[in-house]
């Protein structure tokens, strides 16, 4: 069936969209930080979807095979270079949570405002 | 090969290994002297691939030997070139005029660690704007980006915090959307080099992941942009981050992002995407004018200083895109000066905030009541710079306004209505600028609330440093006023590069 044939894709799809609604609608820090988790994982299944191929191993040339079918190994070294920033981002994110806490006492978006607005 | 073949790459190399020396010295003293030597280098590197880009016209270099399309290709042509100067340039004359205004935000023991947060920021800046290859751009990208997060969160105040946060998760989503949008594009033509890219995909028939793709990169840059309505992280971003990172960041991380989405637009859509220029002209022209007229009126009702520049920032930015959506040389031109003279103007300003925030009480307007009676000098100097921004004759703003207005004239009636626009935008910046010039010359000075700064107490208005920083960039701004040649000419080469790719 052509319409789920391509079901890495609905999968990229859903994930970007439930991570970019934690995002948005999640006053919770942490759970904004789990959603762009989220979303940045769903681009990382789009390149890694993209190289495969069926059937395709890792491209190495070996002696004796001729056609052999390999995957493009580019978009998983990119993906890779992609996941390190996520980390970083991640990281860099969760460490001013934690100055926020330690700040304010909460990591809740609308009392974080409160207080500011308060102030 | 000689020392001169290798600069584009020394360009990023020398702020990006300068980082972990900087890291590793004790004490701020140190670690500021090595960071801005390091800027300042960065700074004449970027002036000599200006010369070497006028003579030339594109450097190329071949990133470990490999050459493009399969490696890392730095390209620098006058677009660059220019991007360069602004960036290495406002990163040398913040860090050298901040040492007493940063000294004063951030705890010594921390200050190490902060300026190597900043030279890891301005490698990344120069990095995207030196690349010529797109995944590159979005690693760069990331590098400057968390580094600026972290500088926005080294501000004083605990409500930089909520403001790095936001910038944080706005930044990031913009970053991922770039790279849905460069993924895309890979998919159908199997490249990641500018120029590659824009050839293969003359050759693609299905052109709708192509479509897919300018969507997903034009809204991702356009966050990273602040692009209005798409600007909300910037207010807050600026006004809590420390003074002089503010006049770093407001002078270059804006346009570095603009850099990124007119370079694609142009080189790789524009000839091979049918009826982009319609699409990207309507998408983007109401937005930019939307953005000038919402950041001016929200400038003129805002009592806190940095908040009214960044306003003024969200509107400035409309301008420089109003330029580039009219898709020709002479708007692309007005575009790209406007992005150096907008630098030059916004970055002295932010400047000069630094200086009066060391000496008042804060930066709301009440605050600055009558300080030019204690430091006329700096004061002076903000007229200079706010003329600029308004775009009086004799300074670098008149000459983008002017160009900006000449080329909306060749428009038709849209046009009309954007030359109206933007002269009732000129006329809010007058009325913005006049408000805080009326405070700091006519009003009842305050008590200074016993908060005796250093500065004062040895009877200078402002450090040393400081004030010849505000007056170098205050006076740049007159010269290319009157001279605007180097600007002008660096752009319409730019321009007339960027419209070449059109079909």
């Amino acid at each position: 069936m052509e319409f789920l044939g391509l079901y890495n894709y609905w999968v990229f799809i859903a994930l970007l969209m439930i991570g970019f609604y934690a995002v948005i609608a999640k006053p919770n820090l942490m759970k904004k930080l789990l959603g762009l988790s989220i979303f940045q994982a769903g681009v990382f299944l789009l390149y890694i979807t993209m190289d495969k191929i069926d059937g395709g191993t890792a491209p190495i040339v070996q002696a004796g095979v001729a056609d052999q079918v390999f995957s493009n190994p580019l978009p998983q070294v990119l993906i890779l270079t992609a996941i390190v920033v996520g980390i970083s981002t991640i990281a860099l994110g969760l460490a001013v949570v934690v100055r926020i806490f330690e700040a304010y006492g909460t990591i809740e978006d609308d009392e974080i405002q409160q207080a500011d607005r308060s102030e | 090969m000689s020392l001169s073949s290798q600069l584009p790459a020394l360009q990023i190399v020398v702020p990006m290994l300068t980082a972990p020396i900087v890291m590793l010295l004790r004490g701020g003293s140190l670690a500021w002297a090595a960071a801005a030597t390091s800027s300042v280098m960065a700074f004449c590197i970027a002036l000599a691939l200006t010369l070497g880009v006028q003579e030339l016209g594109v450097l190329s270099y071949a990133m470990g030997g490999w050459p493009a399309p399969f490696g890392i290709e730095l390209r620098i042509d006058a677009f660059n070139a220019l991007l360069l100067l602004v960036t290495t340039g406002a990163s040398s004359v913040a860090l050298l005029s901040g040492r007493v205004s940063l000294a004063r935000d951030i705890p010594e023991g921390q200050q190490p660690l902060f300026y190597a947060a900043w030279m890891i920021a301005l490698a990344g800046l120069s990095g995207i704007a030196a690349t010529g290859d797109a995944f590159n751009v979005f690693v760069f990208m990331e590098i400057s980006s968390l580094a600026g997060y972290i500088l926005v969160a080294a501000g004083p105040d605990r409500r930089a915090l909520p403001a790095t946060i936001k910038y944080l998760i706005m930044g990031t989503i913009g970053a991922t959307f770039y790279l849905i949008g460069v993924g895309l594009v890979y998919m159908m033509t199997g490249t990641l080099n500018f120029a590659d890219m824009e050839a293969r995909l003359a050759d693609v028939t299905t052109q709708k992941p192509i479509l897919v793709a300018a969507g997903f990169i034009t809204v991702g840059l356009a966050l990273k942009a602040a692009v209005f309505p798409l600007h909300m992280w910037l207010p807050n971003a600026y006004r809590f981050a420390p003074h002089i990172v503010t006049a770093f960041m407001a002078a270059c991380t804006t346009k570095v992002a603009l850099y990124v989405l007119l370079r694609f637009d142009f080189v790789v859509f524009q000839g091979n995407v049918s009826g982009h220029m319609a699409q990207y002209a309507g998408f983007l022209a109401p937005l930019a004018i939307l953005g000038i007229l919402v950041g001016s009126a929200v400038a003129v009702v805002e009592p806190h200083l940095k908040r009214l520049l960044a306003y003024s920032s969200v509107a400035q930015i409309g301008y420089i895109l109003l330029g580039a959506s009219f898709g020709d040389t002479a708007g692309l031109t007005a575009a790209l000066v406007h992005m150096f003279n907008h630098a030059l103007a916004k970055g002295g300003l932010f400047l000069v905030l630094a200086a009066f925030a060391l000496q008042a009480n804060g930066l709301r307007l009440a605050d600055i009541a009558g300080l030019a009676q204690r430091m006329p000098l700096v004061s002076a100097a903000f007229l200079v710079l706010g003329a600029s921004l308004v775009g009086i004759p004799g300074t670098a703003g008149f000459v983008s306004k002017w160009l900006l207005l000449s080329s909306a004239m060749q428009q038709g009636p849209l046009g009309i209505v954007a030359a109206v626009v933007v002269v009732l935008s000129s006329l809010a910046a007058v009325f913005y600028i006049w408000k805080i010039v009326e405070r700091l010359y006519f009003g009842e000075p305050v008590a200074n609330g016993g908060a005796e700064s250093p500065a004062s107490a040895r009877g200078f208005e402002a450090p040393a440093m400081l004030l010849l920083g505000i007056w170098v960039v205050a006076l740049a701004n007159i010269y290319f006023g009157l001279f605007p040649g180097f600007a002008v000419g660096l752009s319409e080469s730019a321009a007339t590069a960027l419209v070449s790719h059109l079909p």
